[in-house]
């Protein structure tokens, strides 16, 4: 979020209580300032970090927008430190005028070393705010702090888009989710495709359809197979499939409402991670595809006599700012089919 | 597994966005300007979003003549000047691409025949029928003949589809209008058909108040007459009637906001709660409200409503005119600027308890608000001496322009005395939530599209809130002498005070 104005605090060699101490001064300083400054209260995003590729995180969160958290503690890393340097800012995207009230964010940047990771709950826990949502996120791969904040945290926000081992990142999403809801980037990157598949089987006329799907093949880029194979544990669990097996390199079959599902992950190169395209075969030859295109998904039905109909299902890219925002958001909500989903798309690989 | 088997749509559980059937949605009075600043701009921000039907087309209908090239550029213009939505070229594209326009009179059957063609081509397209949403975004009297036109043509009922009207409001100007404007309807239409739309509903703000009513314990063992004194429901503008001359002359502050939005309010308020949020669930509920308050008798009137016009004055600094200056008023205008009630809500919950409405143009701010003042605790043991002192616990909703809620409390004044003034503990909507809300007019078009009408007026409520407002509607219609005045800038004209009860006063606007 770009701010107008900043207030700020900084200290090295410091504790956590007087980081705590100089939270509370910045906010009455901002209060004496202006009433109408009032501090935004959603919750607090703890984010672990490679010091060193910590400005890349930066600029993603700023990229969020709206969905910023209302206090972000942000954990930089860095090899042999052993001392707490901190930096605190209260930052306000406008100046409040008349009666207005004008929003304030809280940022918390802490420089430490690999050793306090471990014991990370004693340092975060002054920092966040009470009663508030907390949720995790160690896009660098930090999970010994994930393990460290387990009590601290009710939700770890992942993306496992972001391990090259597939199978791996699936079975992490589902240990973290035995003891903490999980937010992955990679089930968010299907939500379009997942609306857009439910919206045309909505229909009466079309709902009997769901029980003579035939295959299932979809186009993703090749380092986003996570995402392709959340959409396909969703398709499976909410159509009560039993568990579907997939090779290493994509090809697979479930077992469908009339016999054997045949599925195929395909690799296909578009400028951005996640998912290209989704083709629906039915066993009278009949398919629906949906492939991303500007604007929206574009959508061509053929029938089986090679009868054939496009269309647009329209909607804006919200490109990786608006899906890191949509996980933020995500975090204070709960949806009832990840699990599941989830749960059958790593019992794919095993 | 056969499809019985499935159920409810198992792909449609956990989404947030549910889906909602192929539609073609038919706006009457396309260029006008609802259409242009809400309705073209919410149809967008929900193809923004992802919102629409997988299949939707736009239909613009109106008198001007107009190649569909033409309307396409006058939708594409607005959309870019009033979405709240930067538009993303690509969508606005394909939302426009297969943007029809029939150009032609209300009440001309070739209007409806050009009509029933472009339903059908586009139906052909799509190789099925799609669900038909007529929007009558037109001036109210062509409500009927736009309703009586569209069953003379056959395209109010479908055997395969959905098909429905959404009316904007007003929804007539009395009883006995609206009450024949129902019968029309309804003669054409079934009620499971008609969304008629207040866009109060569509708030945010106004559904939280469900939410703040019916998701907390700690407020209901509070909300009766026991512990209630009474209520204020302020709807004030800063703003005079600018280029709404026309429009507001004939309609006066009391059909512009007590009669639907107001009286809405009052009924969230008030409502028992709902056995569920089933749309006639919810609207039961508020019926009974409005039958609970009774209709005005003509010498109740003087007692219980207030009427005024702004004059002259200041407001945001600046010199303003009044009322009967404004441009296209004219200068002998009967018509209220301010209306003020003061109503009882009947029932074993609220008997006794005097609720005052109040909303008009160019006062001090812009504020929607409801107050609810609690009474006086029974014995003060605390020094009144020195301080403001206790005073009655009063609990704000807010509406705009800050969504909040805000409780007012005795706390002690830090010393060496126990004395006590007010302090308020706000919450703010605003710092609680992520998301933007969307326009009500967003959530109004998809909830119609999909057929939920829990935040729709009823005919049988719409009829009720006439049937408060018709009687005080009547006698100032007939009682034409010169109205009180009330400087702009200022909270109001001070025969308002004349309605309060028992030592009660205004809040400050």
């Amino acid at each position: 979020m770009p701010a107008v104005n900043d207030t700020v605090w900084a200290a090295q060699d410091t504790t956590p209580a007087v980081i705590e101490a100089a939270l509370r001064e910045l906010l009455l300083e901002r209060h004496n300032e202006s009433d109408g400054y009032v501090p935004a209260r959603v919750l607090n995003l703890i984010c672990i970090v490679e010091r060193q590729w910590s400005g890349e995180i930066a600029n993603r969160l700023r990229r969020v927008g709206r969905y910023h958290p209302s206090r972000t503690i942000v954990c930089a890393v860095s090899e042999g430190r052993r001392t707490i340097d901190a930096v605190a800012s209260i930052a306000a995207d406008a100046t409040p005028v008349g009666r207005q009230h004008v929003l304030t964010h809280e940022t918390v940047i802490l420089d430490l070393g690999p050793g306090h990771l471990e014991h990370l709950e004693t340092i975060v826990d002054p920092l966040v705010v009470t009663d508030l949502t907390t949720v995790v996120w160690a896009p660098h791969g930090h999970w010994q702090a994930v393990e460290a904040l387990r009590g601290l945290s009710q939700c770890v926000l992942l993306d496992s888009l972001e391990d090259p081992d597939v199978a791996g990142a699936l079975r992490r999403a589902q240990a973290l989710l035995a003891e903490r809801y999980v937010v992955d980037l990679a089930w968010l990157r299907s939500t379009p495709w997942r609306e857009r598949i439910a919206t045309v089987f909505d229909q009466p006329a079309q709902r009997h359809r769901l029980g003579e799907i035939a295959g299932i093949r979809i186009r993703n880029v090749a380092e986003s197979g996570a995402a392709a194979l959340l959409l396909c544990g969703w398709l499976t669990s909410r159509l009560g499939w039993p568990q579907g097996q997939l090779t290493r390199d994509g090809h697979g079959r479930a077992l469908g409402a009339m016999g054997e599902v045949q599925v195929e992950l395909e690799s296909v190169h578009q400028d951005v991670p996640g998912l290209g395209g989704i083709t629906i075969e039915f066993r009278d030859a009949s398919e629906l595809s949906l492939d991303r295109g500007p604007g929206g998904l574009a959508a061509i039905s053929r029938d089986a006599q090679g009868g054939e109909r496009r269309w647009k299902l329209l909607g804006a890219s919200r490109g990786e700012g608006g899906i890191l925002g949509e996980g933020i958001r995500q975090s204070l909500l709960r949806d009832p089919t990840y699990r599941e989903a989830l749960n059958a798309a790593a019992g794919m690989l095993t | 597994m056969t499809v019985a088997d499935l159920g409810p749509n198992p792909l449609a559980q956990g989404l947030e966005r549910l889906p909602v059937a192929p539609t073609n949605l038919v706006i009457f009075g396309a260029t006008g300007d609802l259409a242009r600043r809400k309705l073209l701009p919410a149809v967008y921000n929900l193809a923004h979003e992802g919102a629409l039907p997988g299949r939707f087309n736009l239909i613009g209908v109106s008198r001007g003549e107009l190649a569909h090239e033409e309307y396409r550029e006058i939708a594409a213009e607005s959309i870019r000047t009033f979405s709240r939505t930067p538009p993303d070229e690509s969508v606005l594209a394909g939302l426009l691409d297969e943007l029809r326009y029939v150009s032609g009179a209300f009440n001309e059957a070739a209007t409806y025949e050009a009509l029933a063609a472009a339903l059908a081509e586009l139906d052909a397209a799509a190789g099925e029928p799609m669900a038909r949403a007529f929007y009558l975004s037109t001036a109210p009297e062509f409500f009927a003949v736009i309703v009586d036109a569209l069953g003379v043509a056959g395209l109010a009922r479908s055997e395969q589809v959905d098909v429905r009207a959404v009316i904007e409001k007003p929804f007539g100007t009395s009883l006995a209008e609206a009450r024949e404007l129902n019968g029309q309807v309804l003669s054409v239409f079934s009620e499971s058909q008609i969304f008629r739309i207040d866009h109060y509903l569509g708030k945010e703000t106004v559904q939280n108040m469900l939410a703040f009513r019916f998701a907390n314990g700690m407020f209901e063992p509070l909300w009766n007459r026991n512990y209630i004194a009474h209520v204020q429901i302020t709807a004030a503008e800063d703003i005079g009637i600018g280029s709404r001359a026309g429009y507001y002359d004939h309609a006066g502050a009391l059909r512009d906001l007590v009669q639907n939005h107001m009286l809405q309010l009052l009924t969230l308020l008030c409502m028992e709660p709902p056995v569920t949020f089933a749309a006639d669930a919810v609207r039961d509920e508020k019926v009974k409200v409005l039958h609970s308050i009774r209709t005005p008798a003509p010498d109740e009137l003087a007692a219980m409503s207030v009427r005024a016009q702004y004059a002259a004055g200041d407001s945001g600094g600046e010199s303003v005119v009044g009322y009967l200056e404004e441009e296209g008023v004219p200068s002998d205008s009967h018509t209220e600027t301010y209306a003020a009630l003061r109503l009882e809500v009947d029932n074993w919950r609220w008997a006794g308890v005097p609720f005052y409405l109040r909303t008009g143009k160019r006062l001090a701010r812009k504020v929607t608000e409801i107050a609810v003042t609690l009474r006086p605790v029974p014995h003060l043991a605390f020094e009144q001496d020195g301080s403001i002192g206790v005073r009655p616990n009063q609990l704000v909703l807010t509406m705009q322009p800050n969504e909040g809620v805000s409780l007012s409390l005795g706390a002690k004044i830090p010393g060496t005395r126990m004395r006590i003034r007010p302090v308020n503990m706000e919450f703010l909507y605003g710092t609680a939530f992520l998301s933007q809300s969307p326009e009500a007019y967003e959530r109004l078009i998809l909830d119609a599209m999909r057929g939920e009408a829990t935040l729709f007026t009823r005919n049988d409520e719409v009829e009720a809130q006439w049937r408060i407002c018709d009687p005080i509607v009547s006698q100032w219609a007939a009682d034409a002498v010169p109205l009180p005045q009330y400087p702009a800038g200022t909270q109001g004209p001070v025969e308002a005070d004349a309605l309060l009860l028992d030592g009660h006063q205004w809040r400050a606007i």
